[in-house]
C-alpha cells in the first residue's frame, strides 16, 4: 500500500497534537490554579471541538488513510512527518479528546495540589494520543508511543494514592520493557523497504520467517500495553494508584494503543505470522476474558473490580481482532470505543465515591444508593453496559466479536461464557452492594449526590452508552470500510506468501 | 597560504592558545579564581563563536599533518561549546584547593585545546600528541580536589586514571607502530591506501586492534573501564562532568579515523568489536542497577554507553561512524545535563547520592527539569537526542546483519531504564526531609541556569529536529573516509 497524496486543505491532524502541547505551555505561565483548571477544560473542550470536524471531512465509503499530511523529517533516516486516519484510528481519536475534558472536569476538585503540573501532564498525554493514533510514519509513531509514558507516570506517581511510585515504576518499566523489541521490528521493516512510512509497509508479503520474527516483537510490545493474559499485572496496580483522570485516560485510551497496534500493524503488514499464530492468541483473549471476569468477582476494592474488568473487555477486542473476520474486527473496535466509555465512566463513578468517603472498599460503600440516588442511577447504567446489557453499548460489540469468533471456533466461545457470566455477576454484586445493599451506614450521613459539574461528567458517557446501544449504524459505518481494507491487506498478504511471491529478508 | 587565510582555518585553536596564556598570566596573581573563571568563560564563549565562524573552512597545514575540514570544524564547535557549559557549570569551583583554582580554569582549557587538536590531527605523530595534550591536562585537573574525610581519595583516582590511561596509551603507540611498520608513512591518508591490499593480514589486524586500545580507554569500554567509577567518584563534581563528556567525543573522533583505515571491511575487526560492545553493555548496566552514588552510577552506565557507541563501528561504514559520532555528541550534552544538577545540588562539592537528590523538585524546578530531561535522554527515550542517536546507530548495526548484537543493546536499554528511573523517581516522587538542609530552595547563579537551558535546548533540539545535525556529521564524516582512502 502506497502512501496517499497529501491532503491540501487545513492541517487538522496537526492542530489536533499540537494545540493541546501549546496550551500545556501556556497552562504552565499562568498565575492561578483556578485559571489553569478553566484553561486546560476550554483547551480540551476546544480541541474536542475540532475533532468533530474530522468527521465533515471524512469520507467513511473509503478504507484509505485521509486527511494525510506529509512533509519530509529526517530525510537522511528516510523518517518523515506524515499525518493520516482510517476510520478505525478516526474513531480512536474522537475518543481521545472526547475524553480529555472529562478527565478535566473529574479532576476538578480531586486534584487539590500541584494543579498546574497536573493539567500540563493531561495535555501532553492529549498531544501524545492523538500522535500515536494518527502517525503514519514508524518513528513518528514510536516517537509519540514512548511521549506518553512520562507524563503518565507523574500522573500516577506524582498524584496517585499510597502505593503511587511502586506503580508508576512498574508501569513504566513494563511499557518500556515491551517497546524495545518493537523499535527492533521498526528498523528491520525499515531496512526492507526503504522508509519508515507505515503504509508503504502494509501488504508488502514479506518472508515468512521475517514476518514471524516482527511479529513476535509486535505482539510483545502490544500485548503489555493492551495488557493481554498473563502480561497484565501491572494494569491493577497502575490503575489502583492513579487519580481518577489517570485511571480514565488508561482504562479509556491508552489500554487501546494495544489493540491499535494490532490492527494496524500485525493484520496488514505480517499476515502470515498473524494468521499462524492467531489461533494461540484467541485462546489467550479467552483466558483473559474468564481470568478478568473472576478476578473482578474476587475484588472488594471498587476500583481493582473495575481494573480487572478490563482484562476481560480488553480480552474481547483481542478476540474479535484474531478471529480476523470482518464481523470480529468490527465488533473489536466497536469494543474499544465501549470500553473507553463505559470503564471511564464507571472510574468516574468510582472515584467520586472515593473522594465522599475515602474509602473503595465494597462493604464500606454499601448502601449508598439511598443518599446519593444520581449516582446510583448512573451507575446502574453503567453497570449493564459493562455486562454488554442488551440496548447499552457493549452489547452490540461484544455481540459482534462473538458472533465473528462463533464462525472461527465454537468450542472457543463456549469456552468464554462463564467469563460473560462472571462479568454479569460481578457488575450486580457491585451495583447491588453500592447502590442497593446495607442498612444506615453511619459514614454516609453528611454524604451528598453529584453535583452539576459531576452530572455533566457522567452525562455525555451516558448518552454514549445509549445511542451506540441503540443506534450503532453510524459508529460501524465510519470503520466499516477500514476495517475491511484492514482484512483485505492481511488477506492479500497472506496469499503472496502461500503463493511464494515474498519479498526475501 | 596566506596569513589571513591561515588565521581563519586556524581562528578556534588560536583564540584557545591565546586564551590559555591569559589564563597562565592570571593564574601567576593571587586569589585569582574569580578572574580565571572569568577569563575561561569569556575565552569559552570566544572560541564558540570563532568555531561558528570558522565551520567552513578548509585547509590542510602543517606540511598535511593538520586538516581543516567539515569533520573537525564540527567537532571544535562541540568541544568549545561544551567547554563552555562545563565553565559555567562550574561556578566556583569549591570543591578544589583554593590556592589552585586559577590554574585549574587553565587546565580546563588547555584539555579543550588538547581535544580541539585531536579534531585535526590527520599524522599519527600530532594525533598522539594532541591527545595527551589533553589527557595531562584532565590528569592533572583530578587530584586538585580538596582533601576530605570519608572521600575516595583523589590521589587515588589519579593515579588510577595515569596508570590505566599510561597503560592504554602504550598499548596503542604499540599497535601505531605495527601500521607504520606496514605502511612506511605516519600520514593518515596515505596509510589507508597503502593498507588496503594488506587488510587481511594478521599483523594489520593486530595493529589495528591495538592501536584502538587508546579509544576504548578514552571511551570506558569494557575491559578498560576500570577507571571510570573510581575516578568519576574521585575526582571533584566538575571534573569528573569534563572527563565524562567531551573526551569520549575525542575517543570518537580518533577511532573514526582510525577504524576508517578498516575499511571495507575485516572480520576480525568487526568480531571483536561486537564482543566488546556487548561486554561494555552489559557489564555497565548491570553494574550501575546496584549504586547508590550518582557520580558512580553515571560512570557505570558510561561504560554501557560506549559500547552503544561501539555499535556504529561495528558497522563499519560511513553511516555507523556518523551515528557514533551524533550519539557520542547528543552524549556529551546528555551527562552535562547530570553534572550541572550533581554540582548544583552537591553541598560544598561533596559526591550526591542518589538520595541526596530527594525532593529535587521543590528545590529547584529548573535543575529537577534538567535532570529529567538528561536522565531520560540517557534512557534514550523521545523525543530527546538519546532517542534518536540510538535509532542511527540502531540502524546502521541492523543494516549490515548484526541482529544479535541490535537486540542485546535494545535489551540492555530496557534494563538500564530501570536504574534512570530510580532517579528520577528520587526526584519527583521523593520528598525531601522536613526541615533538612535537604530541603532547602537551591539558588543558581546566571551561569549554571544558562547551562541549564542550553543543555535542555540542545537535548530536545537535537533530538526533534536533528536533521541538519544528522546531515553535518554524516558529510563531515564522509571527508574522513575519504581521506582516508
Amino acid at each position: 500500500m502506497t502512501l496517499p497524496n497529501p491532503h491540501d486543505g487545513f492541517p487538522i491532524l496537526s492542530l489536533l497534537i499540537f494545540a493541546p502541547l501549546a496550551a500545556a505551555a501556556l497552562a504552565a505561565v499562568l498565575p492561578g490554579e483556578r485559571l489553569v483548571r478553566i484553561w486546560a477544560l476550554i483547551s480540551t473542550l476546544s480541541v474536542g471541538a475540532v475533532s468533530l470536524m474530522l468527521l465533515g471531512r471524512f469520507d467513511a465509503a473509503s478504507g484509505e488513510f485521509q486527511l494525510v499530511e506529509h512533509a519530509a523529517w529526517i530525510p537522511r533516516f528516510g523518517i518523515s512527518y506524515t499525518l493520516g486516519v482510517d476510520g478505525i484510528s478516526l474513531l480512536l481519536v474522537l475518543l481521545t479528546t472526547l475524553v480529555m475534558p472529562l478527565c478535566v472536569l473529574c479532576s476538578w476538585r480531586y486534584i487539590a495540589t500541584r494543579v498546574k503540573e497536573f493539567m500540563v501532564c493531561l495535555l501532553i498525554m492529549e498531544a501524545a494520543m492523538v500522535g500515536v493514533f494518527t502517525a503514519l510514519d514508524f518513528v513518528l509513531f514510536f516517537v509519540f508511543w514512548e511521549a506518553m509514558l512520562i507524563p503518565m507516570s507523574l500522573l500516577i506517581g506524582v498524584w496517585g494514592g499510597a502505593r503511587r511510585v511502586y506503580a508508576a515504576v512498574k508501569f513504566f518499566v513494563y511499557t518500556m520493557a515491551g517497546s524495545v523489541l518493537l523499535l527492533v521490528a521498526i528498523i528491520a521493516l525499515r531496512l526492507q523497504v526503504g522508509s519508515f512510512g507505515i503504509p508503504e509497509t502494509m501488504g508488502r508479503g514479506f518472508a515468512p520467517e521475517f514476518q514471524m520474527w516482527v511479529f513476535g516483537a509486535f505482539f510483545l510490545s502490544f500485548a503489555i500495553k493492551v495488557p493481554m493474559f498473563p502480561f497484565h499485572t501491572w494494569l491493577p496496580a497502575a490503575h489502583v494508584e492513579a487519580p481518577t483522570a489517570g485511571s480514565v485516560i488508561l482504562a479509556s485510551v491508552l489500554l487501546k494503543m494495544g489493540t491499535y497496534g494490532f490492527l494496524r500493524f500485525c493484520l496488514p503488514i505480517t499476515p502470515y505470522a498473524t494468521e499462524y499464530f492467531a489461533p494461540a492468541i484467541l485462546w489467550l483473549s479467552v483466558a483473559a476474558i474468564v481470568y478478568g471476569g473472576f478476578a473482578a468477582l474476587a475484588q472488594s476494592d471498587l476500583k481493582k473490580l473495575v481494573a480487572y474488568s478490563s482484562v476481560g473487555h480488553m480480552g474481547f477486542a483481542t478476540l474479535g481482532i484474531f478471529s480476523l473476520t470482518q464481523q470480529g474486527v468490527e465488533g473489536a473496535a466497536l469494543v474499544m470505543i465501549n470500553h473507553g466509555v463505559t470503564t471511564g465512566a464507571l472510574f468516574v463513578a468510582v472515584g467520586i465515591v472515593y473522594e465522599r468517603l475515602h474509602t473503595r472498599d465494597l462493604d464500606e460503600t454499601a448502601g449508598l444508593g439511598k443518599r446519593m440516588p444520581i449516582l446510583a442511577g448512573f451507575l446502574g447504567v453503567f453497570c449493564l453496559s459493562s455486562m454488554a446489557f442488551p440496548g447499552t453499548n457493549s452489547f452490540i460489540g461484544e455481540f459482534l466479536v462473538l458472533a465473528g469468533g462463533f464462525s472461527v471456533s465454537k468450542v472457543l466461545i463456549v469456552v468464554a461464557v462463564p467469563g460473560v457470566v462472571a462479568a454479569a455477576a460481578y457488575n450486580l454484586r457491585m451495583l447491588q452492594r453500592v447502590a442497593y445493599g446495607g442498612t444506615n451506614n453511619p459514614d454516609h450521613g453528611d454524604v451528598r449526590d453529584l453535583g452539576a459539574r459531576e452530572v455533566l461528567t457522567l452525562a455525555p458517557l451516558l448518552v454514549f452508552v445509549f445511542w451506540i446501544g441503540l443506534q450503532p449504524g453510524p459508529f460501524v459505518n465510519i470503520m466499516r470500510a477500514s476495517v475491511a481494507r484492514t482484512l483485505e491487506l492481511a488477506q492479500a498478504g497472506a496469499a503472496q506468501v502461500a503463493q511464494g511471491s515474498v519479498t526475501l529478508p | 597560504m596566506s596569513t589571513s587565510e591561515f588565521v581563519m582555518a586556524f581562528l578556534p585553536e588560536l583564540v584557545l592558545l591565546g586564551g590559555a596564556l591569559v589564563l597562565f598570566v592570571i593564574a601567576l596573581g593571587a586569589n585569582a579564581c574569580g578572574r580565571a573563571r572569568a577569563a575561561a568563560v569569556i575565552v569559552g564563549v570566544l572560541a564558540t563563536g570563532a568555531s561558528v565562524v570558522a565551520l567552513r573552512s578548509e585547509a590542510l597545514l602543517f606540511d598535511g599533518a593538520y586538516r581543516v575540514d567539515g569533520f573537525s570544524q564540527w567537532l571544535k564547535l562541540v568541544f568549545t561549546g561544551g567547554a563552555t557549559c562545563v565553565v559555567l557549570m562550574a561556578g566556583r569551583v569549591e570543591d578544589i584547593r583554593k590556592d589552585i583554582r586559577a590554574e585549574y580554569f587553565l587546565f580546563l582549557l588547555l584539555a579543550v585545546v588538547g581535544l580541539v587538536l585531536v579534531a585535526s590531527a590527520v599524522e599519527l605523530v600530532a594525533l598522539v600528541v594532541s591527545l595527551e595534550l589533553s589527557s595531562f591536562a584532565l590528569i592533572l585537573m583530578v587530584p586538585m580536589r580538596r582533601e576530605r574525610e570519608g572521600q575516595r581519595s583523589q590521589m587515588e583516582s589519579a593515579i588510577k586514571y595515569i596508570m590505566f590511561g599510561v597503560a592504554a596509551n602504550g598499548v596503542m603507540l604499540f599497535g601505531l607502530s605495527f601500521l607504520y611498520g606496514l605502511t612506511g608513512t605516519t600520514q593518515l591518508a596515505v596509510m589507508g591506501e597503502r593498507i588496503q591490499p594488506m587488510l587481511g593480514s594478521p599483523l594489520a589486524i593486530t595493529g589495528l586492534l591495538l592501536a584502538f586500545a587508546g579509544v576504548y580507554y578514552k571511551l570506558a569500554v569494557f575491559p578498560f573501564h576500570f577507571w571510570t567509577p573510581d575516578v568519576y567518584q574521585g575526582a571533584s563534581n566538575e571534573t569528573a562532568g569534563l572527563i565524562a563528556s567531551l573526551p569520549k567525543v575525542g575517543a570518537i573522533v580518533v577511532f573514526v579515523r582510525l577504524a576508517s583505515l578498516a575499511m571495507p571491511g575485516s572480520e576480525t575487526v568487526v568480531l571483536v568489536l561486537s564482543v566488546l560492545a556487548g561486554a561494555s553493555m552489559l557489564y555497565g548496566n548491570l553494574l550501575a542497577l546496584g549504586q547508590s552514588d550518582f557520580k558512580r552510577l553515571l560512570g557505570f552506565s558510561g561504560i554501557a554507553h560506549g559500547g552503544y557507541a561501539l555499535l556504529g563501528f561495528v558497522a563499519l561504514d560511513e553511516a555507523g561512524f556518523a551515528a557514533a559520532l551524533y550519539y557520542t555528541t547528543g552524549y556529551v550534552a546528555m551527562v552535562l545535563a547530570c553534572f550541572v544538577v550533581i554540582s548544583r545540588v552537591s553541598r560544598d562539592g561533596v559526591n550526591v547520592a542518589i538520595a541526596d537528590l530527594a525532593g529535587l523538585h521543590r528545590r529547584s524546578r529548573l535543575l529537577a527539569a534538567t535532570l529529567l530531561v538528561g536522565v531520560f535522554a540517557l534512557a534514550g527515550l523521545p523525543p530527546f537526542v538519546g532517542f534518536m542517536g540510538k535509532l542511527s546507530l540502531l540502524t546502521a548495526a541492523l543494516a549490515k546483519g548484526h541482529l544479535v548484537l541490535v537486540v542485546v543493546a535494545v535489551l540492555n536499554a530496557a534494563v538500564a531504564i530501570y536504574y534512570y528511573l530510580r532517579v528520577v523517581k528520587e526526584a519527583f516522587f521523593t520528598n525531601a526531609p522536613e526541615g533538612g538542609a535537604e530541603a532547602e530552595p537551591i539558588r543558581l547563579d546566571v551561569g549554571a541556569r544558562v547551562a541549564c537551558v542550553v543543555l535542555i535546548v540542545a537535548i530536545v533540539a537535537m533530538g526533534v529536529v536533528p536533521s541538519a545535525i544528522i546531515d553535518t556529521i554524516a558529510d563531515s564524516v564522509r571527508w574522513v573516509t575519504l581521506a582516508a582512502r
